[in-house]
């Protein structure tokens, strides 16, 4: 039953929504206002956008589900996304990005890296990689949140999916990043409100932070046989080194996610959009606390839902949730929670959903509009302003919706599986890819442009071939696997007809993140092209390291 | 400590906290700090801000 109140508060958050996407689409009258917000963005706006672009509705109903499973241990990765995706991100590699980009007049993250290396190869292949991966993440998060609002309001599936991507693509459009970074400051401070008050209100049913852990610490004898021969050893301890869940909970969750944000362009973007270096000291503050209070909260209500069902129904979070991991975090709230809390949390995945995906509608119009078309292919009209880049947003969007529609109709529960190892394909990609060129682009002086060329193939190549033919979660939904080989995964075989894993020591392979494989590969390709290659002219790494104020090349 | 016996689980719970507690005293203690930047960078941002304004009155 939608209620008055729900739709009353639904209105007037897209009319609030609606006035800051035309703010945006007022502010908006150059290139640089489009894509960098004119390079004026408020510390606030800026830091909450970056927030929000990262959590998105899988980090609180994907990764809060799968806290409910792990348990605990699962915190090491909002303290990376704390302490690495926050603090060392903003102060170690946003200055430089930013003074870089400005130097380079960059306008985004591929034209950084393409600028500094001199190689609109770098800056198409950079795209190209964008514009072909980030749709699958897009749909991943539209698919997840037009089912949720089908449900809450009643209606189809389709007529949620075209509501939801016609709102967020008017704002991106029209207001550029400007629109995008607005919005996402308010949909940023509705995520810290509604999950606060679900940290509060979980802590406080279960009668405080200490009682609350000692209760699910005294649960470990009912986790299930089936979880204990994985590895897992209660919800208040870390699973047994060396065992699949651990794999599962270290590689792939906490690393894979945890080092792989640093590499997300639609992330490193936004340190170009502030004015100085003292914009993002002010913005470490607010996306620290903003993390704590949105991606930790999740993980501990995931875990301490337990608790709650135990209490209630003498059954843990996922066998309620009959093994759906992804119904935890919505029955909890349904049954745990009051009436107005619905509401309020309503909004709260509205707003996770709509701050990542109008980011990445817009990271893909650059990378369509201004990466490939005008600057790596070199077709542009004078006087044409950002017109390919809202018809690459455009084209985006049609790309996204209509994954998640055909998806749903055409492919059914197979195709929701390959949509939701979106988010993680495009991660482990873009670590593979972007991160070792990044980081040597902003601090190394020997990369040469041959072996950045050969860095981001061979982390782009290793990490697909992982996911594709290795990695047991995704190879298993890809499908690729066993139509080549006849085996879901090349780590695992058949012995008298039982699977076994391939592992090293305590390295099984079938559940280790292509990240730990792709960087090292990279790094590799990268070192040793640079040996045996050209080197980039000593005024060029000058003009970039801000040795020198002369612009080469 | 805290409810929680694993050592590998208290570590990260009070990190979180640590890390955050460390943010907000960055933020505080270089609230006014400015950008080692030369004379050079704020050439450039002069620039871009012009050639951004002269966009816009295109």
């Amino acid at each position: 039953m939608v209620s008055i109140w729900m739709t009353f508060f639904v209105v007037t958050y897209l009319f609030i929504v609606g006035y800051l996407g035309f703010r945006g689409y007022k502010g908006t009258k150059s290139a640089t206002d489009y894509m960098l917000g004119g390079r004026k963005v408020h510390p606030y706006v800026m830091a909450m956008s970056y927030g929000a672009t990262f959590i998105s509705t899988s980090a609180i109903i994907g990764f809060g589900g799968a806290a409910a499973v792990f348990g605990m241990s699962l915190l090491w990765l909002p303290f990376l996304n704390i302490f690495l995706g926050i603090f060392i991100a903003f102060w170690l590699f946003g200055g430089r990005t930013r003074r870089m980009g400005l130097r380079l007049d960059a306008h985004t993250f591929p034209e950084l890296l393409g600028r500094r290396f001199q190689s609109r190869f770098i800056q198409g292949t950079a795209a190209v990689i964008i514009f072909m991966f980030i749709p699958m993440y897009a749909s991943a998060v539209l698919t997840g949140a037009a089912k949720y609002l089908a449900h809450q309001f009643e209606i189809h599936y389709s007529t949620a999916l075209f509501i939801f991507a016609v709102i967020i693509a008017l704002y991106v459009v029209m207001g550029g990043i400007k629109g995008v970074m607005y919005t996402d400051a308010l949909q940023a401070t509705v995520m810290l409100v509604g999950l606060s008050a679900l940290l509060f209100l979980t802590y406080h049913r279960l009668g405080g932070i200490t009682h609350a852990h000692q209760l699910l610490t005294d649960m470990a004898d009912k986790v299930p046989p089936t979880l204990a021969a994985r590895g897992h050893q209660g919800w208040t301890s870390m699973p047994k080194f060396g065992t699949p869940l651990w794999w599962v909970a270290i590689s792939t969750i906490t690393m894979g996610v945890g080092i792989g944000v640093l590499a997300q362009p639609q992330l490193a973007v936004r340190y170009m959009t502030v004015k100085s270096g003292r914009e993002l000291n002010r913005a470490i503050p607010i996306g620290g606390v903003f993390i704590l209070f949105t991606a930790g909260v999740a993980y501990i209500a995931g875990a301490l839902s337990n608790v709650f069902f135990d209490q209630t129904a003498g059954k843990i979070s996922i066998a309620m949730a009959q093994g759906d991991v992804e119904q935890i975090i919505p029955m909890y709230l349904q049954q745990a929670t009051p009436e107005w809390f619905n509401v309020l949390f309503m909004l709260t995945l509205m707003s996770a959903a709509m701050s990542t995906l109008s980011s990445q509608f817009h990271i893909m119009g650059t990378s369509l509009g201004r990466d490939l078309v005008e600057e790596s292919l070199n077709i542009r009209k004078k006087g044409h302003g950002v017109l390919a880049t809202r018809f690459g947003v455009l084209a985006g969007i049609l790309v996204s919706v209509y994954l998640s529609y055909i998806i749903d109709i055409r492919f059914g529960k197979t195709g929701t599986a390959v949509v939701a190892r979106g988010t993680s394909i495009f991660f482990g990609l873009c670590a593979g890819a972007f991160l070792p060129i990044y980081i040597g682009a902003l601090w190394s002086r020997g990369i040469t442009k041959t072996g950045a060329i050969a860095g981001m193939l061979a982390g782009a190549l290793s990490s697909l071939f992982w996911m594709v033919f290795v990695l047991e979660k995704s190879s298993t939904a890809l499908l690729l696997c066993g139509k080549f080989f006849g085996t879901r995964s090349l780590a695992i075989s058949m012995v008298e007809g039982k699977e076994v894993f391939a592992s090293t020591g305590p390295v099984i392979w079938a559940f280790v993140d292509p990240i730990l494989i792709s960087l090292p590969i990279a790094i590799l390709a990268t070192v040793l092209a640079s040996l045996f290659t050209k080197k980039f002219e000593v005024k060029h790494i000058d003009f970039c390291m801000e040795k020198t104020g002369v612009r080469h090349g | 400590m805290l409810g929680i016996e694993d050592p590998w689980v208290v570590a990260p719970y009070l990190l979180c906290i640590a890390s955050t507690l460390l943010c907000l005293a960055w933020g505080i203690l270089k609230w006014n700090k400015e950008d080692p930047e030369t004379e050079m960078d704020k050439q450039i941002q002069h620039w871009a801000e012009e050639e951004n304004q002269v966009e816009s009155e295109l």
